[in-house]
């Protein structure tokens, strides 16, 4: 069971998050960046499935240079080796492009299993390069996974999203996103921080990896930002004193809302 | 040349555990405080991670790690609670490294592995009743009849010593006389549920109240005369370099307490307002922070050169006992500024400050006192002995 992993390094939730002024990339260097929560738990599953039924997990990810420390976290997990395309010509790349640059970088490695992801990042938000990705490789996809199992050449996932839940099963290789109630990842230990330091990593350039540069950065963009500004801060609240009329205005509150 | 940053692995295995602190440990610790509950669920995780055997070997099921690895580990813990902290601190300090750096071949063969992997604890059965300071002074005896050892005494304070998780108690006893006449020590392995050993109801403290600690009753306990550790006499010795080394355990974990109050006030003083502004503009509240990073920072040094000496093989014990005592001020120090910055809220057993209140006061009494510090100062500094 040869598993990639598609890891992403995001700023960290906890820190404030930019845009740059210039082209409404994000702005990398104003927040620390860590490797995307939900990537740990892709990681996690990978592992699991890993100890279960053998193979190698690799860690696969798109990024510039200092992407190279959420790579080092998923090898301190436990994944076997790592895939970094770095290029700078990658910059302001969107989703369509990631998952052809993605879906290139697979196609050099041998015999693929399965991918997982998580189902989306905590930067970008778009949801949607495993669905290309698996497109794009001509794979089934198996998105919203809250829980896998793999026999044989078959996976199963129960897929869960605000319509429900579904159980969803295909033949390998396939691509798996997962959602936050997959799992709890593992911390690193140190035997495991250590080890991390002696597994492979190939940096891939866009020619490396035979990408059409054409078809990636912002000038290969199917999407363009043409304005971005930060969020308005948030407005003090509405105080209502009690005068023996709470309930009602709490009612007139929640109607003017069309909350009720 | 000098260098006090971390390398790169410890910064990993830093960052590694601060995330388990923050995500685990923080949101569950305050109801086991308060319940006097010991935190299985995170002791667990804690093994899973294999900090309990972050200084030992690979062979014997540890991480490979040093005793700096250990010293990192607990202060990111006591950064956001002792009482984790301290079950490692002692699982290790005092439970694992007695038979590491003691124990012969089939005694690390048979313990090691399960007390690295974290499946079970061990204690260190060393302080009594009548007396901690003066360990010379033990009083529990162990006499060797036929192949058995049998154990007579009480020990006291003993950390670990009580779980579902303890596994053996090492305890130091008096196994005879030297030529001078002075109690010959020894220090022997003790499984727990050995018949004859009770364990007393567990302690109501004034903190560290996540942490398991009780009064150990012996009483005609038997154990196979190759549960001896090391050899018969080097007891005194053994457990001085357990000490010493513990002191700079300890020293982390009362670095990480002083940090963790610093953290704590750095959030709250942005978040609570007084006549019209944040406490945090306040010149008053500023110094109090200033002067408690210092304390922290300083404290740190202190450790990571009693760390690095141990390392490297040379004297250490005047640097540890610097350490133990500058970071204990700085817990109870930090404890006190930061209760007070946190006002009312501060007394209130809900926030992490009041509970690291409570628990910064042991720091200047276990594995040696304050003044037991000073002395060991004054005695490397040539000052005569009494």
């Amino acid at each position: 069971m040869n598993i990639v992993v598609l890891v992403k390094q995001v700023p960290d939730t906890w820190s404030e998050r930019k845009l740059s002024d210039s082209d409404h990339t994000l702005d990398r260097a104003s927040a620390d960046a860590v490797l995307d929560e939900i990537n740990e738990r892709a990681v996690e599953e990978a592992l699991l499935a890993k100890e279960a039924h053998g193979g190698e997990v690799t860690a696969l990810c798109m990024g510039p240079e200092r992407a190279t420390e959420a790579i080092r976290k998923a090898l301190s997990m436990g994944a076997d080796k790592a895939v970094h395309l770095s290029d700078e010509a990658l910059h302001g790349t969107d989703a369509v492009g990631t998952a052809k640059a993605l879906a290139k970088v697979v196609g050099t490695l041998e015999s693929v299993d399965m991918i997982i992801a998580g189902n989306e990042s905590t930067d970008g938000r778009s949801g949607a390069v495993p669905a290309m990705l698996a497109e794009l490789l001509g794979w089934p996809q198996l998105t919203y996974a809250r829980s896998l199992s793999l026999d044989g050449s078959t996976v199963t996932i129960e897929r869960e999203t605000d319509a429900g839940v579904t159980s969803v099963r295909a033949e390998l290789p396939a691509v798996v996103s997962v959602t936050e109630k997959i799992n709890e990842p593992r911390y690193p230990s140190f035997k495991g921080i250590m080890a991390a330091k002696k597994k492979p990593v190939s940096t891939l350039t866009l020619a490396d990896a035979g990408i059409d540069a054409g078809e990636v950065g912002l000038s290969g963009a199917l999407t363009q930002m043409v304005s971005s500004a930060p969020a308005p801060p948030k407005e003090a609240g509405q105080q209502v004193t009690d005068e023996g009329d709470g309930g009602t205005r709490i009612v007139e509150f929640l109607s003017g809302k069309n909350l009720v | 040349m000098v260098d006090y940053r971390l390398n790169d692995e410890h910064e990993q295995l830093r960052l590694s555990v601060r995330s388990f602190a923050t995500k685990e440990v923080a949101p569950v610790i305050g109801d086991y405080y308060e319940r006097e509950e010991f935190p299985y669920p995170l002791v667990s995780g804690m093994a899973r991670m294999g900090l309990f055997g972050l200084p030992v070997a690979e062979e014997y099921g540890g991480m490979g790690g040093d005793y700096l690895a250990l010293c990192v580990a607990l202060e990111e813990l006591a950064r956001v609670d002792s009482s984790v902290a301290v079950t490692l601190e002692a699982g290790v300090s005092l439970g694992v490294m007695p038979i590491y750096r003691f124990g012969d071949q089939r005694q690390r063969e048979r313990w090691l592995p399960g007390l690295a992997s974290g499946e079970m604890l061990g204690a260190f059965g060393l302080t009594e009743p009548g007396g901690g300071s003066d360990a010379g002074a033990t009083r529990t005896t162990a006499e060797l009849r036929g192949s058995e050892w049998v154990i007579n005494g009480s020990k006291a304070f003993i950390t670990n010593s009580g779980t579902d998780m303890t596994g053996l108690i090492t305890v130091t006893a008096v196994t005879g006389t030297k030529p001078d006449g002075g109690n010959e020590i020894s220090t022997i392995i003790v499984p727990a549920g050995t018949p004859g050993l009770t364990v007393a109801p567990k302690y109501s403290k004034v903190g560290w109240n996540a942490s398991d600690t009780h009064e150990l009753a012996f009483d005609d306990c038997r154990v196979p005369a190759e549960n001896l550790l090391g050899e018969r006499g080097r007891g005194y010795a053994q457990f001085l370099a357990t000490l010493t080394e513990g002191r700079v355990a300890i020293a982390a974990l009362g670095v990480g307490l002083a940090q963790g109050c610093v953290d704590e006030c750095l959030r709250y003083v942005d978040e609570r307002s007084a006549f019209g502004r944040k406490i945090g503009e306040n010149q008053a509240i500023q110094f109090k922070l200033a002067d408690m990073e210092l304390r922290a920072h300083t404290a740190r040094l202190a450790y990571y050169d009693a760390a690095d000496r141990m390392l490297r093989g040379e004297p250490y014990q005047k640097q540890a006992a610097i350490a133990k005592l500058a970071s204990s001020d700085a817990a109870m120090d930090n404890a006190r500024d930061a209760t007070q910055v946190f006002g009312g809220y501060g007394f209130m057993n809900e926030t992490p400050v009041g509970r690291f209140y409570r628990d910064a006061k042991i720091l200047e009494i276990g594995e040696g006192t304050s003044e037991v510090q000073r002395m060991l100062i004054a005695r490397e500094l040539g000052l005569p002995a009494r």
